[in-house]
């Protein structure tokens, strides 16, 4: 096998083990979608006070930090995100019930619903379909991130709706460029654990989610 | 609700602590962008702003 011949023959491997991760990592992302709304069900049907999310946001930020990567190379890193993910959804039917109880409530978290759904079918679309490397990225989204979680702290004390406005529009925006982040690595191979890919699209999804309810909520009240 | 703030502030300075090293890392792996690299990132994100801006005037 001659020089170019071993090129080919690596790249083409290349292609077939990022088709794997991603094949995977949509399964799994739908699995713990899927897990996570059952969750949300339950938690509502409970009737979970509302601490309850932030409790459940800490948690599994945790499990996320400390756990998540040590067990994300064996068959137990299953296990831990779909726990992360039951969390997430346990925490997030509390909010649900408080959005419930408006007048447009049901309408609100249905756009919500159907808003992230396109936004996250529509950018993994794009990402997949142009290929490009969006890794240059990574700095920028990792600094806006941490202004947002900066200006986040600052509003729990603050109370300004205006800067709460500001907080979840940013967060819809860094979000979907880590959508676009996360598909470019494993499209090219700087991805290669499904677990982990599936965790960062997982976030990526819900934070889209709960900052659109907090952004149409507020919009969609009465004026 | 000052359960509800020192749980929000500890969460908030979890997550500071994670994005930290990442930050860290990414800032100084990250490849440079070529041209119409940010082009290629603007567009979408246009869209995604048109979107939610439907949505808004859809819940409104």
């Amino acid at each position: 096998m001659n020089r170019y011949e071993n090129v080919i023959a690596h790249s083409g491997g290349q292609v077939v083990s990022s088709n794997k991760v991603l094949k995977n990592t949509y399964l799994l992302l739908s699995a713990t979608l899927g897990f996570s709304a059952l969750m949300a069900v339950v938690s509502m049907a409970i009737g979970v006070p509302p601490i309850a999310y932030l409790v459940a946001v800490i948690a599994a930020m945790v499990l996320g930090i400390f756990v998540l990567p040590r067990t994300a190379n064996s068959t137990s890193g299953i296990g831990v995100i779909f726990l992360i993910t039951g969390l997430l959804g346990f925490g997030l039917g509390s909010i649900l019930s408080m959005y419930l109880a408006l007048p447009n409530g049901p309408q609100v978290i249905a756009t919500a619903f159907a808003g992230t759904g396109i936004i996250f079918l529509g950018l993994s679309g794009y990402a997949l379909t142009t290929k490009r490397d969006f890794s240059f990225m990574g700095g920028f989204l990792f600094a806006g991130m941490m202004v947002v979680v900066l200006a986040m702290i600052a509003n729990i004390f603050l109370q300004m709706p205006a800067l709460s406005l500001a907080v979840s529009g940013g967060i819809i925006l860094i979000m979907s460029g880590f959508i676009l982040f996360d598909t470019s690595r494993i499209i090219q191979g700087g991805e290669t654990n499904y677990i982990m890919a599936t965790y960062g699209l997982y976030l990526s999804i819900f934070n889209i989610f709960i900052s659109l309810l907090q952004i149409l909520g507020i919009m969609g009240g009465d004026d | 609700m000052e359960w509800m703030q020192i749980l929000g502030v500890v969460a908030g300075v979890m997550m500071l602590f994670v994005l930290w090293p990442a930050y860290k890392h990414w800032s100084a792996n990250s490849p440079k962008a070529e041209k119409g690299d940010w082009q290629a990132v603007l567009l979408p994100l246009a869209a995604v702003v048109g979107l939610v801006a439907l949505l808004i005037m859809a819940v409104k």
